[in-house]
């Protein structure tokens, strides 16, 4: 049962293939016209970028991967694409609502 | 894909958002008239903490319920809390936090989670433990609970400690098995431990036994000093000195496990810095509701007097959150006096904790003691210097009636219907 409460912590990388647990619930809300991200105890906000990626961590994915497609839709480096995104799942695993 | 710019803007961020979440920043004329009630609504509350009973099988001496417990005859019936989900998730509330007493006392308890869910708040069990069984658990499972928080009040080999804190024989055995059984079920579980001076050396064991039952987060949570704990502030008071050493530890100890439990730590206002923003704010992200329907900015407001609560069994709970005059009382800042309201940090501490103001200088409005700017502060701070350097008192047990000075009688076994 290490599906939440991970006994090592969880080391992000290219080859990683993130994904929410199902106990994390990203959902748009209306009322705010925004993202959110429910947690136990926490929300957390965001943004477009973010949502972008996240919407991509199925589990299926690689970061590689998210960063590919990510990278032709902004049109920016793969490489630089990747660090960000790398960098913001990792702080996400950190905080428990990314696993991989 | 939801506004993605063609353009890379830069590093992706996921902010942790303070409590309330505003959809836009106010406008320069925000507060006036009709402008208002729509800043409120993009205002909503994010959390709801439904007490839904003051019954509960432990009498821990810190219990934040107040003095005055009420009366299970005077509890919302299932139909009526049923509507107060429905009602809450419309304001643009997201989670709900059940609690009491202990929420598992109330045996229709599946049935609120069930509403709760379906009208889409994330819905958190706070639970003593003792009471649930593993079928009971799954059944709230499959109601759509999303999340378990159990307390616990000591790691210690006999347990004696922990239950003798709790006032509950076998307590501690109990959370530990149905610990278990939340884990493997799969839900998220979080470990709340109330600290003070009985368990303040056990703050790195209490984190480490979190890890050991399988939790994704804990909770070091140094007592706050209101209702019951107040009433037993000198047995609990933990020195100047040990508070320091338990929040060293905390620090460690997230270091030594990033990415293996979240370690959220809570600071006994008596030794902090500055006083703490309570509630994030007055009527500004958190709505707390009584098991009985009334209205409450804050689970401590009762002790304020003179405050008019309204209750969901009379109005809507987002008309009630708008103009309840509880909420606007002492909502923003306009309500302050000096030295709040030419502080730079007004909008930062909004002032501390207005029970705490009201309980030591009889005026709601004034600065919370807590603050170095207070003129009571000195005189304050001495407080917990002094009576945490003296031999602790019996504990004062939470039970009804147990506040009021009598001869101590046997306890009265508590109703529950689970």
């Amino acid at each position: 049962m290490g599906e939440v409460a991970p006994r090592v912590r969880t080391i992000i990388t290219i080859a990683s293939r993130p994904v929410m647990p199902a106990h994390i619930k990203m959902r748009h809300d209306a009322g705010r016209g925004r993202w959110l991200i429910l947690a136990p105890e926490r929300v957390f906000d965001p943004d477009d970028t973010a949502v972008a990626i996240l919407k991509l961590c199925d589990g299926a994915h690689s970061v590689g991967d998210i960063a590919g497609l990510l990278a032709k839709e902004y049109n920016a480096p793969v490489a630089e694409i990747e660090a960000d995104i790398v960098a913001m799942l990792q702080d996400l695993a950190d905080k428990g609502v990314v696993k991989a | 894909m939801n506004e993605l710019a063609p353009t890379h803007k830069g590093p992706a961020h996921v902010k942790e958002t303070a409590m309330p979440l505003d959809s836009r920043e106010p406008g320069p004329d925000a507060t006036d008239g009709a402008e208002r009630v729509d800043l409120a609504c993009a205002r909503a509350p994010v959390g709801l903490l439904a007490e839904l009973t003051h019954r509960c099988p432990l009498q821990c001496p810190y219990c934040s319920n107040p003095l005055e417990l009420e009366k299970s005859n005077t509890e919302l019936t299932t139909e009526e809390w049923q509507k107060v989900m429905r009602q809450a998730a419309q304001l643009g509330i997201l989670q709900v936090h059940l609690s009491g007493g202990e929420p598992t006392a109330r045996r229709d308890l599946e049935e609120i989670v069930k509403t709760a869910a379906e009208a889409g708040l994330y819905t958190n069990l706070i639970t003593a433990a003792v009471l649930l069984k593993r079928d009971r658990l799954e059944k709230l499972k499959e109601a759509g609970l999303d999340h378990v928080q159990i307390s616990i009040q000591d790691v210690d080999s006999a347990a004696e400690n922990a239950d003798r804190i709790a006032g509950y024989k076998g307590g501690s055995a109990k959370k530990k098995e149905v610990a278990g059984w939340v884990r493997e079920l799969g839900l998220p579980l979080t470990i709340n431990a109330p600290i003070h001076r009985h368990n303040v050396h056990s703050v790195e064991a209490i984190i480490d036994y979190a890890v050991e039952l399988g939790a994704g987060r804990v909770e070091i949570a140094h007592v706050q000093y209101y209702a019951w704990a107040l009433r037993n502030r000198a047995a609990l008071m933990p020195t100047r000195e040990e508070f320091m050493a338990s929040a060293k530890l905390v620090e460690k100890a997230r270091e030594r496990l990033k990415g293996v439990i979240v370690i959220d730590a809570v600071v006994p206002d008596y030794y902090a810095k500055f006083p703490k923003p309570c509630m994030g704010g007055w009527g500004k992200g958190i709505i707390n509701i009584t098991p009985s329907g009334r209205v409450l900015p804050c689970h401590a407001a009762e002790s304020i007097t003179g405050l008019e609560f309204d209750s969901v069994r009379d109005k809507p709970l987002g008309e009630i959150w708008l103009s309840g005059k509880a909420f606007q009382k002492y909502r923003g800042t306009d309500w302050m006096k000096e030295p709040c309201r030419s502080c730079p940090r007004r909008e930062v501490d909004y002032g501390g904790c207005r029970c705490q103001a009201f309980a030591l200088t009889g005026d709601a409005a004034n600065t919370d003691p807590a603050c170095s700017l207070s003129p009571l502060h000195e005189e304050w701070a001495m407080v917990a210097e002094v009576e945490s350097h003296q031999g602790p008192p019996s504990f004062i047990y939470r039970r009804p009636g147990g506040a009021t000075p009598k001869p101590a009688v046997e306890k009265t076994p508590v109703p529950s219907d689970a």
